[in-house]
């Protein structure tokens, strides 16, 4: 048994790549060892931005022989088969054994496959593992590069070590040959390391001023960031990207204190970090009172002779530099009022087919007036809505956002402010975009919730109206994010808001088949949200159709499938199911349509689509009547006339509760029914010999499912 | 016998922005590198003079050093900010192919200017780069001193829309920023010119200030359009004379004109597309009739080589 080490020395690797090139690294090296058959159990993988290190400890020395065999043809057999045998495994005639197979004499090829050394395994391994190496990026260098197949890399590779046991296995990739020789610090060492084996590795790198584990270094930046923060009696701004960044730039971590001048804090606390974080990858420090303080920590990756003192300073002028631009532009952009701004907002678009950024704000304005005042969802001052609506787009062509995007909204809010805007306005300038992502809080201050979602119908609303929509993978308009955030704003502040109307104050009356249209998207988003949650997909399915149409109200649709989720939990709810199931099944394999069926034989695709029609009305409520009131000719079976009985009452309960939207009262009026039916199936014959009885009880099944279907689409219902 | 006066002379660059240059040349100039002039026209930066674009493509070694002056003229600022100028200096390295020690050789070359990696701390931090005007891409870092952008550092792999066959190494140094930092002065125009009292101000400011007035409020856009087309259009005309190195010059040219209507603001958000795009054409097609006209000549000495 012996240690494994292998070491790619290269140029800066980018700190972001890092861990992906660890996965990568061992998940190749694991291949390659499977192939060859060599167990592998514990590897460890390491980073630093000028290496990648893993250990694979207690491999064999060498693989096992292992002898394959394979049963041919019959001996007589004709020579064409035997020769075919003798190819196809790699064997000669003489080679084969004969063998008794059940009686009858058969050829058997056998193959001893020698065990080989586990050295000369990782020396073909190796440049397996390098050539396969997938990067993000990689590239050409060097003289080699005069041919486009010359070796690419993150950045040129220069050097590698492996060593089995205290081995080198050695092996040449493009020019690259291994040994045992690496590298130190790029300033604190200089001179050759010799690695003795995987056991010495990370000492002697250390001895290098290196610290090859980036677990190590992490830990290093972490508690060093905190610790110079705590002796300047401040709080370090925890930023765990920042640590992994850090690390991932530097060998020999060494976080350090600076100042900034406090005149700097007049500039929004949000500028300033993302200024020290993005553009220098500093933490910044919070003072007792938790309010942003005058310091920053930059990671250095020496133990300068001067403790610092000159790469704090450094980094202060070049910190102090960015600041003053962001104040600047912090000061620039406060001198033009948000209105003003707007007015530069025609001269961007916004899409090719949906005019500019301007036409958008008016769309939006438009819609979150109509939401506060006619739709009140949610209720509010229309007036605030359409102002907040107004200038909500603004601060896009301020400077700050223009240097930092993703300070847009915020800093919206903040010149709302400074301009003395009223504070539900601000606020709702600065919050339109959320919710964002998943932890994203959602708002729930009207003028705010009307601003986000009028907002984010204008986006559903355009690209729908353009056939945009988002496919498979693609959703280049984030759509389905637009969809998430409105169907979040709904929950949350319990909006009972109709798609088809909603469109209609957006785009005229002639756009209701947009708000559908929407609306069936919008289902099905609320069916992969509501999925995360555990409600089924079918239970949505099952409740989106109201009155005949999709239901442009979601938030019905989710009050339905919550509804019927609960029930179908219940006892009663599993066995009506299964009742329901049975009745269709019948109905079904009779072809049996009851009135409902008759209906539909109107000829249009919809059963229901003419019920609202003046002059098919009288026809159905007498088709209705006549179902109804058929004069049972006979004497009914007790379970029969209790199920009559049952749907006597349950089918007033439940309209008036579904006319009332209330779900679960309607579920209640169905259990009702899982009695009767029960007892339906257990006494009485739908199919019996005479016509008439088996008519009435088709009829009375077609009855009972309908009854169910008012409710909710139980066919919809899978398992 | 008294030393001849060269004999004498000592470079500072910690005290001299001019000499902080001649130290560079002297190194560069060491290792191999042809030391050129700067290209005589308006350029926005280092890499569109023809020892970096044209000469990236091809198969012949080339290893140069230059400073060429560069103008933004959207980013001047009337002399009045400390860091930002609408002219200044970069100073270009050009190694083809890329060396194995590149990376030794510019740390060395910070270490001529003074800069002592064990007081400073110096960084290699992703930054890749691309000119979709040039089709070009590389990868490389920006080299951090103390937090500060002091130099970029591209392997360029491909120039033209071609293969760089073999890469060159290309390091582009931002001479005000070091020479600040080396100096340690706040503002650009105290920089110590010539390390015997003449500052960067004395030679720079007024012209920060004239430049700045003509770049946003003053040139003639009617005038700047019609150069424009006709920078378009000579471009063209050399082109079909297979003078390709002249139709790339009229491509620096159009650029910057473009980079000037910018600054006088009469160009559309709309506009703007699509002028980048006209750029984009002249600067590829000359640089791709550069290669195809020099590819048999390149092949000639090397045989195995392809365009």
């Amino acid at each position: 048994m012996s240690d494994f080490l292998l070491e790619l020395r290269c140029e800066e690797i980018p700190a972001r790549m890092q861990a992906g090139a660890r996965a990568e690294l061992e998940k190749l090296f694991r291949r390659e060892m499977d192939a060859a058959g060599v167990g592998v159990d514990d590897v460890t993988v390491w980073s630093t931005p000028r290496r990648l290190a893993l250990i694979a400890r207690g491999l064999p020395d060498a693989t096992k022989a292992v002898s394959e065999e394979a049963k041919g043809p019959p001996v007589g057999a004709p020579d064409q088969a035997v020769d075919g045998f003798c190819r196809k495994n790699g064997v000669s005639r003489d080679d084969l054994e004969v063998r008794d197979v059940k009686g009858r004499e058969t050829y058997f090829a056998v193959k001893n496959i020698p065990g080989r050394a586990t050295s000369d395994l990782l020396a073909e391994a190796i440049p397996a593992i390098i050539r396969d190496f997938s990067w993000p990026k990689s590239m050409r260098w060097g003289e080699a590069s005069l041919s486009t197949e010359s070796l690419r890399w993150v950045r040129p590779l220069s050097g590698i070590v492996a060593l089995l046991g205290d081995e080198v296995v050695a092996c040449e990739v493009h020019g690259v040959t291994s040994g045992a020789v690496t590298l130190g610090h790029r300033f604190h060492h200089s001179g050759d390391i010799t690695i003795g084996n995987a056991d010495d590795y990370a000492m002697k790198l250390r001895a290098g001023h290196v610290i090859v584990d980036h677990e190590e270094r992490q830990n290093l930046i972490r508690e060093g960031a905190a610790r110079v923060a705590s002796e300047a009696g401040l709080s370090l701004v925890e930023d765990e990207g920042l640590v992994i960044e850090n690390a991932g730039l530097t060998e020999w971590p060494v976080p350090l204190l600076g100042r900034f001048d406090e005149d700097f804090l007049d500039v929004p606390p949000e500028v300033i970090q993302l200024t020290a974080r993005v553009n220098q990858k500093y933490f910044v420090c919070e003072s007792k009172d938790g309010k942003l303080a005058n310091a920053f920590i930059c990671t250095a990756n020496i133990e300068a002779e001067d403790g610092g003192a000159a790469i704090v300073d450094g980094n202060r002028k070049v910190l102090a530099a960015r600041l003053s631009d962001a104040r600047f532009f912090w000061e620039l952009d406060q001198k033009t009022p948000l209105r003003e701004h707007a007015k530069k907002l025609e001269r961007i678009t916004f899409h090719e087919k949906l005019g500019s950024v301007a036409d958008k704000v008016e769309r939006v304005a438009k819609l979150a007036a109509w939401l506060t005042s006619d739709a009140r969802a949610p209720n509010g001052d229309h007036n605030a809505a359409r102002q907040a609506a107004e200038l909500s787009k603004s601060d896009l062509v301020t400077e700050m956002v223009g240097e930092f995007p993703e300070l847009q909204g915020l800093m919206g809010g903040y010149y709302a402010e400074k301009e003395g805007l009223p504070q539900d306005v601000a606020n709702a300038i600065r919050d339109h975009y959320k919710p964002v992502g998943q932890d994203d809080e959602v708002p729930t201050a009207p003028i705010t919730v009307a601003v986000s979602l009028a907002d984010k119908l204008d986006n559903l609303f355009s690209f729908f109206n353009i056939d945009i929509l988002p496919t498979g993978s693609k959703d280049p308009f984030a759509l389905r994010r637009a969809a998430l955030g409105y169907l979040r704003l709904v929950q949350a502040n319990k909006l009972e808001l109709s798609l088809e109307q909603a469109a209609q104050a957006w785009g005229g009356l002639g756009q209701a088949k947009l708000g559908t249209r929407v609306a069936e998207f919008l289902s099905d988003r609320l069916a992969v949200q509501m999925r995360e949650e555990g409600v089924r997909h079918d239970y949505i399915a099952a409740s989106r159709e109201w009155h005949g149409h999709t239901d442009a109200r979601t938030d019905r649709i989710e009050a339905r499938a919550r509804a019927l989720a609960e029930f179908l939990k219940t006892e009663n709810g599993i066995n009506l199911l299964a009742g329901y199931k049975r009745a269709a099944n019948i109905l079904k394999k009779e072809d049996w349509h009851g009135a409902e069926g008759e209906i539909a034989r109107t000829g249009e695709e919809d059963p229901l689509a003419l019920v609202d029609d003046p002059d098919m009305k009288a026809v159905i409520d007498a088709k209705m009547e006549e179902r109804h009131n058929r004069e049972i000719a006979y004497t009914p079976e007790p379970a029969e006339k209790a199920l009559i009985d049952a749907l006597d009452t349950a089918e007033p309960q439940a309209a008036k509760a579904i006319e009332a939207e209330d779900f679960e009262g309607a579920m209640s009026a169905l259990a009702s029914l899982r009695a009767p039916i029960d007892a339906f199936f257990e006494d009485v014959t739908v199919n019996d010999p005479d016509e008439d009885k088996r008519a009435a009880r088709l009829d009375l099944l077609a009855r009972f499912r309908a009854a169910v279907h008012n409710v909710a689409d139980f066919s919809k219902i899978e398992g | 016998m008294t030393k001849p006066v060269w004999d004498t002379m000592q470079r500072n660059p910690q005290t001299s922005f001019q000499d902080m240059i001649l130290a560079l040349h002297d190194f560069w100039s060491a290792h191999g590198c042809l030391i050129l002039q700067p290209y005589d026209m308006r350029m926005g930066a280092g890499t569109f003079h023809t020892a970096t674009t044209l000469r990236a493509l091809g198969p012949e070694p080339w290893n140069a050093a230059f400073v060429q002056p560069c103008r933004r003229p959207t980013d001047g600022r009337y002399g009045e900010n400390p860091n930002r100028l609408q002219h200044y200096y970069q100073y270009q390295v050009i190694l083809k192919p890329s060396p194995a020690d590149i990376q030794d050789l510019y740390l060395e070359s910070l270490k001529v200017i003074g800069i002592d990696p064990l007081k400073h701390d110096i960084r290699f931090v992703e930054d890749d780069w691309e000119s979709p005007t040039l089709g070009a891409w590389g990868l490389g870092w920006e080299v951090w001193c103390d937090g500060m952008e002091v130099t970029q550092f591209t392997y360029f792999q491909q120039m033209g829309g071609f293969d760089c066959k073999p890469v060159a190494g290309e390091l582009t140094y931002g001479l005000e920023r070091l020479a600040m930092y080396i100096q340690g002065v706040d503002n650009v125009y105290d920089l110590n010119f010539n390390g015997q009292g003449v500052s960067y101000g004395e030679v720079f400011l007024e012209n920060e200030k004239q430049m700045s007035k003509w770049n946003f409020e003053v040139a003639e856009t009617d005038a700047l359009f019609d150069l424009f087309n006709k920078a378009e259009a000579e471009c063209q005309n050399a082109l079909n004379a297979d003078v390709p190195i002249a139709a790339y010059e009229q491509a620096v040219e159009a650029s910057h004109i473009f980079n000037l209507l910018q600054a006088r603001g009469v160009i559309s958000v709309q506009e703007r597309a699509s002028y980048m795009a006209r750029v984009r054409d002249l600067a590829r097609g000359s640089c791709e009739k550069y290669a195809q006209t020099m590819a048999p000549q390149w092949q000639a000495k090397y045989p195995e080589w392809s365009l």
